[in-house]
């Protein structure tokens, strides 16, 4: 009977402890020539971004011969992760918070690598193309509007017969970056949802179930007459789920596509490019979607990296951001408007290791 | 002799070594798990056990609504298996034998071999559709009656049980047959003599043998059920409430640390979900405690 919790605490332990462990002992291996680049380099992170970058890392191993690891932990781990030195980079959907950038110590740099964006799915008879604003999905999540024939979401869509039934919300169960951005769309869009709810990657919902990852949730909307749920948008074109037509803050109603995708992304962005990029101004913009981005330190001499490692890293993000991008549409990504990519770059040469720029 | 007597001695050393690294790993776990929730231990104290309340962002955090789903869940569970298992134990060691017998055995084995996901998207594809068909049904003819007053979503505490107890049965099984097949046949052929029916036997003799047995292979089972996580938390709705119906959503323990333990990025929010993992570890050990003294009153009964 122990042996069964021992188990589960083993496994937290070993998450915990670890990888901390077995992770120091493979990074202090820098090369010796100072000039050089490493060829290894460990990252971790969001999931979301992960079968993206797998694509960038192999494709880079091939024309750099550098090797770049990157494990899906979610954007927590990788946060953690990078705050602990263990690794030379990591991934997070979700911006870091100010009490994490507090405990990081020195600047942390945020270059993003992709857009993504969520879409709400549902099943319903034949599955109609809705059209639903924030009001509707914030009220529906809320569990104040309750039925799919509710006059609210009859008025929105004339000329579809909506059902007489019972709504059903299903969420991510998992702490996930999707869910921080669909909640920051409706905080940011819903005063009614930023008083009651709130923007985080988990939160207290009053109705509906819980399924833990996009498969999950997926899985449970598909089987589940009547239900409504939200996930990626790759995740969603892989398994042609229906998705709803979104109205934006200029009152336009966007199908969510790549590029629309892109185009919310194509507003002023602040320099350090740590943006929410959720209900955004942009006319034809599709409203709930976020970057991905690659984080490591602005100062790469921590005492744990070598100049070599720093060098590699920098060449990596600054490839990413310039020669990646053109992987990214193939993969169902959205692709970095050309101002973010300028600002992106301008970043990487932010980077110094012992006060000097790595890059010239 | 001297010889003998230096390695009988590092025979016994090599020994003790490894009986008290058990209860020094048991110690160090229980530690650690003390020692990284005392923060939440110590923002909310006995709060934290008594609140229906799970809201990360907030940071508001306690744990009876799991601490019931976990229970609720297991007990339930452990109780349809029990029957089940006793049942089909005689029945392939009394009963039925030989080829079909051993067959049948290695069946139920292969089910503890089974990973729990798939047992969790077996549950999540064809149970949840069938009990939410139940469900309706029962909603729509009793609903008056309130524990079947819930909205049919075919996702909750029934789901969970049922996928438990399936999964839970081979070990319990697997322990009861094999203390029946330690019945001494003597007894059973005496009892036959005095023109016992079989019915009688497996009442009066096998039954009463075995009770220790039976017990230890429920304990077992319960355990597994405690501790299960994939397959509950793909099927029990994940809701952080606690349930007032069969049916209702719910959520263990074991599920909610699986689910956020990866991006819980406060410090409080890490430290309340090491406090769910050590809530979880102390109702194991009590459980353990409570199945030890069972198992002790039944042997004394057994010895007089």
């Amino acid at each position: 009977m122990k042996k069964s919790i021992l188990a589960i605490v083993a496994v937290i332990l070993a998450l915990s402890f670890g990888w901390t462990a077995c992770n120091k002992s493979s990074t202090g291996d820098g090369s010796k020539a100072q000039l050089e680049e490493a060829k290894e380099l460990m990252g971790s992170g969001a999931t979301f971004p992960a079968p993206l970058y797998q694509k960038y890392f192999d494709v880079y191993k091939q024309e750099k011969g550098v090797e770049v690891n990157y494990q899906g932990i979610g954007s927590g781990g990788g946060i953690n992760q990078l705050i602990e030195k263990i690794i030379d980079f990591g991934g997070t959907d979700a911006p870091m918070s100010s009490s994490e950038l507090e405990k990081a110590g020195s600047a942390v740099l945020h270059i993003p690598a992709c857009l993504g964006a969520v879409v709400i799915t549902y099943n319903l008879p034949d599955n109609p193309k809705l059209q639903l604003n924030s009001e509707l999905i914030a009220n529906i999540f809320m569990g104040n509007i309750t039925q799919w024939s509710d006059p609210a979401i009859q008025a929105m869509n004339p000329g579809i017969a909506l059902p007489d039934q019972n709504i059903l919300p299903v969420y991510r169960s998992d702490g996930s970056g999707t869910t921080y951005t669909f909640t920051d769309y409706l905080t940011k869009a819903n005063t009614l949802w930023k008083d009651n709810m709130g923007t985080g990657k988990s939160l207290d919902w009053p109705k509906g179930i819980g399924s833990k990852g996009n498969d999950g949730v997926a899985g449970t909307v598909s089987i589940t007459p009547h239900s409504i749920g939200y996930v990626e948008l790759i995740y969603a074109y892989q398994n042609n789920l229906p998705y709803a037509i979104i109205q934006n803050k200029s009152g336009n109603f966007i199908e969510p596509t790549l590029e629309s995708v892109s185009a919310a992304a194509n507003v002023d962005l602040p320099d350090d490019l740590i943006v929410s990029l959720t209900d955004t101004d942009a006319p034809d913009g599709y409203p709930i979607c976020t970057f991905s981005w690659l984080i490591t330190y602005q100062e790469k001499n921590d005492g744990t990296r070598t100049l070599a490692q720093a060098r590699a890293t920098a060449n990596m993000l600054w490839w990413v951001v310039t020669e990646g991008q053109s992987y990214n549409e193939e993969l169902k990504y959205g692709r970095l408007a050309p101002s973010a990519v300028e600002k992106a770059k301008a970043l990487i040469k932010s980077m110094t290791y012992d006060g000097k720029p790595i890059l010239k | 002799m001297k010889k003998n007597f230096s390695i009988d001695h590092l025979y016994l050393s090599i020994l003790y070594f490894f009986g008290f690294s058990i209860l020094l790993l048991t110690f160090i776990v229980f530690y650690e798990l003390l020692s990284s929730s005392t923060l939440s231990i110590k923002t909310f104290s006995w709060s934290f056990l008594l609140r229906n309340k799970w809201d990360p962002i907030r940071e508001i955090y306690s744990s009876l609504p799991f601490i019931i789903g976990t229970i609720s869940t297991s007990f339930l569970a452990v109780g349809i298996s029990s029957f089940l298992s006793i049942g089909s134990a005689l029945f392939l060691t009394e009963y039925l034998k030989g080829q079909f017998s051993s067959f049948l055995s290695s069946l139920i084995d292969i089910l503890a071999a089974i990973p729990s996901v798939v047992y969790g998207l077996w549950g999540l594809f064809v149970l949840v559709p069938f009990i939410r068909n139940i469900q309706t049904f029962l909603f729509r003819y009793l609903g008056f009656i309130p524990i079947f007053n819930s909205q049919p979503y075919g996702f909750g505490i029934m789901s969970a049980m049922v996928i438990l107890s399936i999964m839970i049965l081979p070990y319990a099984i697997a322990m009861i047959r094999s203390v029946i097949e330690m019945v001494p046949s003597d007894l059973k052929e005496a009892a036959y003599a005095l023109g016992a029916t079989k019915w009688d036997v497996m009442r009066q003799v096998v039954l009463p043998y075995v009770r220790s047995g039976i017990f230890a292979g429920i304990g077992l089972s319960l355990g597994r059920a405690l501790g299960e996580t994939m397959a509950v938390t793909m099927v029990i709705g994940n809701r952080n409430d606690i349930p007032r119906t069969l049916f209702d959503p719910a959520n263990t323990l074991a599920s909610v640390i699986a689910n956020e333990f990866n991006e819980a990025s406060s410090s409080l929010h890490m430290a309340s979900l090491v406090y769910l993992a050590l809530i979880l570890f102390i109702i194991t050990f009590l459980v353990n405690l409570a199945m030890r003294s069972i198992l002790k009153r039944y042997s004394l009964e057994k010895r007089r």
